[in-house]
């Protein structure tokens, strides 16, 4: 069998042949892309540690197969940060502790990523606790994980002001 | 002569930025946010082959039927291995020649003893082959019925409770001191099965060379597993490698190797290729332990002045039909208020489950929201608020033991706790209080308690004549910060800035570090990487004090300090010497040596040594709906010497929300008619989301600790769950007059009692 589909990951187009065509997007990530930062916590779309960007929208990548996202353009914690320069949000989840073990952690960043940029959550704790909360994190580090993107949406807002100023 | 070294003495303004007490971020932060830590499954060497568990669909019987042949015709699929086409194993996967040994299903039968039981395992080029080739197995069984739940069979009382205690303990005369009471409850209570649930699922990636092992898999105990893999497989444990640097949290459910885990193994010994095995979440409810549900009866009685006469704890809980694991549920009642009185005992039942085992305070969280409920009924029944009731009844001393506490800061726990959440003015009464949009608003409290445990553990420690050093132990970090925290005790035991510190950690060819577990991590390799420096330093303080071109020559007597890279003669702090100076002076490269941390059976024979704390906790509640929302919860929580503050906070708060999650969301609920769990999957085995979790602060209260170790650790990784369910469990009925008998607590409870 060969199924060949193009992605663009992390900006960089890569032409994939498919092993096969049940290969989910995060299969494809982990077994085939060597991308294994996003991770596999229940392959039913349940906990959100599978998180990513597909063309700017946050998926459960478990859910997606790869073969229907020909041409998707795609970005996993991997692409997140500029070299060795960490998105504030990065920054933010280490200075805050909105981590314990770290395994929900990219998901939970690739999810805070798309809620910021969907514009719907705002500086509103509890509208980013709602919009975080397809993402478990079994250590219970959710106080810090809300308060570090309420910095991140903070500082957003205070740029946006300063600009309209 | 042996220097006089006292590197915890050393004034605290003298310490570095980096040691024990400050607040230091994860040192494994930017691995994580990067998605370049590495966990196990992320592992992929050359060659390697997928495995995939066919599990039961019956809860008892045995698998009459697997079609072998189906499966190995599809694409991909290079074999599969069941009970007669399987490497032969040297032990008995049954055996049980130590307490920490629990039986496995290894494929030794056709039998099926729970649902969920690895009954075959498909090797594959691809995960999705594998995957496929699992389900053409389609099993046949013949299926007998499954005994499930807490009156499945005859009860009986188990040889012990937890590791080795006793099932029934007697106290003073509680039958007199009920009968004699002014005031008494009798309630019972019950609580669900429930599993760890790490994110991260077991997994194992196995690479055979000979009779060599190599693994990539989660352990919060290396030691014991190469033990058991090394007594499995017939070869030496250091013929093991197990790395393990990072855990996706484990929770209990990676303290010993799973059965699963040792079939990767085998299916790599099978095919002569590298094998990975990762569990499939539904996958974990069997295998990898869970914890026992109960149904704890509790009868306490006070005098007139509301002071106890008199506790009564009973628990039923289960275990497995092969094998022996009892939560000590009551056991929680031993320590916490006074009584002359205290009974505890402890009945099982066997059901055709997986073996139960150590789930985050097993026990303790079990037995403590029935201890804090029943505390709540008394405290009410006898007139007096909650806290005054808790204050009043605290116990001075153990009380079964009458040992004194080696330290014990409830009090101002209770104190601080109280102060920060606004306890003052609580109504005693229920239903009193509402919000602005008419929600029934409700109050309660708990006390949390955990014992402050040590087991085994080593760590060397090396100096370099460079100026720096490292420190090597097998200590595990599951979330909790081991690899920070524990290098921070070594930057202080070694007298450097961190910076300086090589950390090596999470591999087996390191020092034993024993489990971690019992909350024990950092007080017993703390203890060992405490020793380990202080041996070092002696090592070099003796180079110098020997050396009369040194300026510590001479100083035995009065002894050297450690500091920054450098010895000071203790009574003249301005005479010092560089390590680099004393090191390459004598012409040695590095010099090393090790420590070993455990108990001080003497400190344990003369003092009880707990942890606790105070949670106070809001809930509003629907008047309509019954809808239940925790909104406010305030820890105060007292565990001896913190060494990282942040840390501490954080797991404090996960505890907590385990709390949070035991009053109102977990339960595994099992079918009558299959035996099988019904809700094995992430939506329906609910636990807190972000959206659940309340407004929530942990305050840590000053506690010395003398006793407990060299360090004064107490440990926090279990005791946050302590205190926090009972507490919600008290503010829904603060808020409804409704008591909450079973957990978690459903809406249904809260308006069919109405």
């Amino acid at each position: 069998m060969n199924h060949s589909i193009s992605l663009t990951v992390n900006g960089v187009r890569r032409d994939i042949a498919l092993t096969d065509p049940r290969v989910t997007l995060l299969d494809l990530l982990r077994e085939q892309l060597d991308l294994t930062g996003t991770k596999k916590g229940c392959d039913r779309g349940q906990c959100g540690a599978c998180t990513i960007l597909v063309d700017g929208r946050r998926i459960n990548s478990c859910l997606a197969l790869a073969i229907s996202h020909d041409g998707a353009s795609i970005t996993t914690i991997e692409g997140v940060a500029r070299g060795d320069e960490l998105h504030p949000l990065q920054t933010a989840f280490i200075a805050h502790d909105g981590f314990q073990c770290g395994f929900c952690t990219p998901g939970q960043l690739m999810s805070a990523l798309g809620l910021i940029d969907e514009g719907q959550a705002g500086c509103d704790a509890e509208r980013i606790r709602e919009g975080m909360s397809g993402n478990l994190c079994r250590c219970g580090a959710y106080a810090g994980i809300t308060d570090a993107v309420l910095e991140v949406q903070q500082k957003l807002k205070a740029e946006k002001e300063r600009r309209v100023a | 002569m042996t220097p006089d070294i006292r590197l915890n003495q050393a004034p605290a303004h003298q310490r570095h930025g980096s040691n024990i007490g400050q607040p230091l971020t994860r040192r494994d932060g930017i691995l994580k946010v990067t998605g370049k830590a590495p966990y196990a499954a992320d592992h992929h060497p050359k060659g390697m082959l997928y495995a995939v568990l066919a599990t039961s669909s019956i809860a008892r019987g045995r698998v009459t039927f697997l079609d072998i042949a189906a499966a190995k015709r599809h694409p991909g699929v290079v074999d599969v291995m069941t009970p007669s086409h399987k490497p032969a194993l040297a032990e008995d996967q049954d055996a049980k020649t130590n307490p920490f040994m629990f039986k496995m299903e290894l494929l030794q039968s056709d039998a099926v003893r729970y649902a969920n039981q690895a009954i075959a395992v498909v090797i594959a080029e691809t995960l999705e082959a594998a995957t496929e080739g699992a389900a053409l197995l389609a099993p046949q069984y013949q299926a007998l019925p499954a005994r499930v739940g807490l009156d499945a069979d005859e009860s009986f009382v188990p040889p012990a409770v937890g590791l080795g205690h006793p099932a029934i303990v007697e106290h003073g005369d509680t039958e007199a001191g009920l009968a004699n009471a002014t005031y008494a409850i009798d309630a019972t209570y019950e609580t669900p099965a429930q599993y760890h649930n790490p994110m991260e699922p077991h997994a194992i990636i196995a690479e055979w060379d000979g009779d060599k092992l190599s693994i990539d898999t989660p352990s919060q105990g290396m030691a014991m597993a190469q033990m058991r893999i090394g007594g499995l497989f017939g070869i030496p444990p250091e013929n093991i490698h197990i790395r393990s640097p990072f855990l996706g949290g484990g929770f209990g459910s990676k303290g010993l190797i799973s059965g699963p885990q040792i079939l990767g193994i085998m299916a790599a010994r099978l095919v002569g290729r590298p094998v990975k095995l990762v569990l499939r979440r539904d996958q974990m409810y069997g295998p990898v332990g869970h914890r026992s549900p109960s149904r704890q009866r509790l009868r306490l009685g006070t005098d007139a002045a509301g002071r106890l006469t008199a506790i009564e704890h009973q628990a039923r809980i289960v275990t497995s039909t092969f094998d022996d694991f009892y939560e000590p549920a009551a056991d929680v009642s031993h320590t916490l208020f006074a009584s002359p009185a205290i009974r505890t005992a402890h009945e099982a039942v066997r059901i055709d489950s997986g073996t139960p085992l150590f789930m985050r305070a097993p026990g303790e969280a079990t037995g403590s929201i029935a201890l804090d409920a029943a505390i709540d009924e008394m405290a009410f029944a006898s007139g007096v608020d909650p806290l005054e009731f808790r204050i009043s009844n605290d116990a001075p001393v153990e009380p079964i033991t009458g040992k004194p506490f080696s330290s014990k800061a409830l009090r101002e726990c209770y104190a601080q706790g109280a102060a920060r959440f606004g306890w003052a003015g609580r109504p005693l009464k229920p239903r009193q209080m509402r919000d602005d949009k008419g929600f029934l608003v409700g109050w309660g409290m708990g006390t949390a308690t955990f014992p402050a445990l040590m087991f085994a553990g080593n760590a060397r420690a090396l100096l370099r004549a460079d100026g720096t050093g490292a420190m090597e132990t097998g200590a595990h970090d599951m979330g909790q910060g081991a690899s920070t925290a524990l290098a921070q005790v070594a930057a202080e035991g070694l007298g450097l800035d961190l910076d300086r510190v090589e950390f090596k950690s999470g591999s087996s060819d390191l020092p034993d570090a024993g489990i971690a577990g019992g909350s024990a991590h950092t007080a017993t390799v703390g203890t060992a990487i405490h020793n380990a420096g202080a041996a070092v330093i002696a090592k070099l303080a003796d180079l110098a004090m020997r050396d009369e071109r040194s300026p510590l020559f001479g100083a035995g007597n009065a002894g050297v300090v450690a500091r920054n890279g450098r010895l000071h003669r203790r009574d003249d702090d301005a005479r010092s010497e560089a390590y680099a100076d004393i090191l390459t002076r004598a012409g040695l490269a590095e010099i090393e040596a090790s420590g070993t941390g455990a108990a001080d059976p003497a400190a344990q024979a003369e003092y009880a040594m707990h942890a606790h704390g105070a949670v106070f906790a809001e809930v509003k509640v629907d008047p309509d709906l019954g809808q239940i929302r925790v909104t406010r919860m305030i820890g105060a929580f007292a565990a001896g010497r913190i060494v990282n503050p942040k840390l501490v906070r954080s797991q404090l708060l996960g505890g907590m929300i385990w709390g949070v999650s035991f009053a109102l969301h977990e339960q595994a609920v099992t079918d009558g008619r299959s035996g099988r769990i019904m809700n094995a999957n992430l939506a329906e085995y609910h636990v807190p989301v972000n959206a659940d979790v309340p407004s929530m602060d942990v305050l840590t209260v000053h506690e010395h600790d003398p006793h407990v170790n060299a360090l004064g650790i107490k440990g926090v990784g279990e005791i946050g769950i302590t205190g926090s369910a009972g507490a919600v469990a008290n503010a829904v009925w603060h808020a409804t007059g409704v008591r909450p008998r079973r957990f978690p607590i459903r809406i249904s409870d809260l308006v069919t009692a109405r």
